[in-house]
């Protein structure tokens, strides 16, 4: 099967063509965003990190910074520097470049303050903008694409309906060469033995047990029980017990297919198949790492109804609660019927997912995206702010 | 006629409700092996879960055929299965050390 998508210099499909506006510190964030909303076919990252951090947060940022500039999505970059932040903006920048789009920088402090900075920003993303208009759609092989997959704002029909119709939607992506990526690591927890019995190597399995060992250490070395907050109270109110059940359900999303390797947040998937990222499970910061592994496409489920797009990626939200499907129009883009008998339509919702999936990649928008919905994600940090 | 609750595994002691039931329903399920009938002791609303079976405080709820949590009071069949009578083994930095 095929979509039209746009071809980038380093051999990988767009399924858009926006210029991003790349914030490199929290501080830099309101120039980036109105230059955002200034310049047509532009697409802001903003986030709350690239200062008073420790050197692991501070990588972490630089890196998921340099691999969302590489996302096939965006034709080109403006990266938007603060001039007195930790992380360095001329590496960043560089980083971007060497896949080969066009990027340029801006300094606010520099430049004299935001007003000027908004000004010779301005002037550069037009330039940008007028220049990746010239690339047209072409069709592609679905090989090509990498299909992101996150579920949030979870309730027990995640695991019924919307998480099995999204891994067989994984499944033939794979099955036709392609590539999917998922994660959230603490939504591992209880079912890892599971994801484990996957892994491509026996050295895969021992990094899935080492992520999720990580992940839960952390929320343990914070004295409480991690239960309100994972699962959400939200979660809770819709019948989720556990963090255990809310995994066992959370991990089908992924399919059934071969795990090939784990990367760290931030990195790049290399090679195609079926790949973890390891993230936590909250949106803001999960959807980045999909962004920065270069997802062209993000399948969301949500059984309460998670509102969240991402300002460069189209994020198709699908549910399997009636009521929410019903009662937000607004968001969700897709419902499968729950089923009395264990599996029975999962397969037929998987291929018509698929099929949508195919038509985003090739341009129809996601009901994030017409409302605009999903601009304010974030990078995750494992230290302290100082 | 479509079930109103659903079992995900033939080891499971807990079903799933796909509609709001009330206390003193009386569900037929199929289990997978056979069919079963459960009268509920409580309300469970759409997406809730409910007992199938004597479940001892200390021993595992089973969903999907895994553990899901320990139960933290005995359950009888039928009952009310939720945060009140189930707890996580995993993440509880609130016991010295955790649990595992």
């Amino acid at each position: 099967m095929s979509f039209l998508g746009y071809p980038r210099r380093d051999g990988s499909v767009g399924t858009r063509n926006y210029i991003g506006i790349i914030s490199t510190v929290s501080c830099a964030n309101d120039v980036a965003w109105w230059l955002s909303q200034k310049v047509k076919g532009c697409a802001p990252f903003l986030h709350g990190q690239g200062c008073c951090q420790t050197k692991p947060d501070l990588d972490i940022t630089t890196r998921t910074l340099i691999s969302l500039g590489w996302n096939p999505n965006l034709a080109g970059v403006l990266v938007v520097s603060l001039g007195c932040e930790a992380v360095s903006a001329d590496a960043i920048a560089e980083g971007i470049a060497e896949s080969g789009k066009p990027v340029e920088k801006i300094a606010i402090l520099k430049m004299g303050g935001a007003t000027a900075a908004l000004t010779q920003g301005s002037r550069l993303a037009r330039a940008m903008v007028a220049e990746a208009s010239k690339i047209k759609r072409q069709e592609f092989p679905d090989s090509e694409l990498m299909l992101g997959v996150k579920c949030g704002a979870s309730d027990t029909t995640s695991g019924l309906a919307a998480n099995p119709a999204a891994g067989s939607a994984c499944d033939l992506l794979i099955d036709n060469g392609g590539t999917c990526v998922f994660g959230e690591t603490t939504e591992f927890i209880g079912a890892e033995h599971i994801l484990t019995r996957r892994a491509a190597t026996p050295q895969v399995a021992d990094k899935i047990m080492d992520i999720v060992a990580r992940m839960e250490k952390r929320v343990i070395a914070m004295g409480f029980d991690m239960r309100g907050g994972q699962p959400t109270a939200g979660n809770i109110a819709g019948g989720l017990t556990t963090i255990e059940e809310k995994s066992l359900g959370a991990i089908v999303k992924g399919g059934t297919k071969p795990i090939q390797e784990v990367y760290e947040y931030g990195e790049r998937p290399q090679g195609k198949g079926l790949f973890i990222i390891d993230t936590p499970g909250r949106e803001p910061e999960f959807l980045t790492g999909l962004a920065a592994a270069g997802a062209q496409v993000i399948v969301f489920t949500t059984g309460l109804g998670a509102p969240q797009g991402f300002p460069l990626i189209p994020v198709i939200k699908i549910t399997g609660n009636p009521a929410t499907y019903k009662q937000l129009p607004d968001h969700m883009d897709i419902f499968v019927e729950l089923a009395d008998k264990v599996g029975s339509g999962i397969a037929q919702a998987g291929e018509s997912l698929y099929k949508e999936i195919l038509a985003v990649a090739s341009g129809k928008q996601t009901k994030a995206e017409k409302i605009n919905y999903g601009n304010f994600p974030n990078i995750f940090t494992i230290g302290p702010v100082m | 006629m479509k079930q109103k609750a659903v079992i995900l595994n033939s080891k499971d002691n807990v079903a799933t409700a796909l509609a709001d039931l009330k206390a003193g329903d009386t569900l037929e399920l199929n289990t997978g092996e056979k069919t079963i009938a459960i009268k509920l002791t409580a309300p469970v609303p759409f997406g809730h879960k409910f007992s199938l079976a004597n479940i001892e405080a200390g021993s595992a709820v089973i969903k999907y055929g895994e553990a899901i949590g320990i139960a933290t009071a005995t359950i009888q069949p039928g009952d009310y299965v939720h945060v009140h009578n189930v707890a996580s083994a995993r993440g509880r930095g609130d016991l010295a050390g955790g649990v595992k």
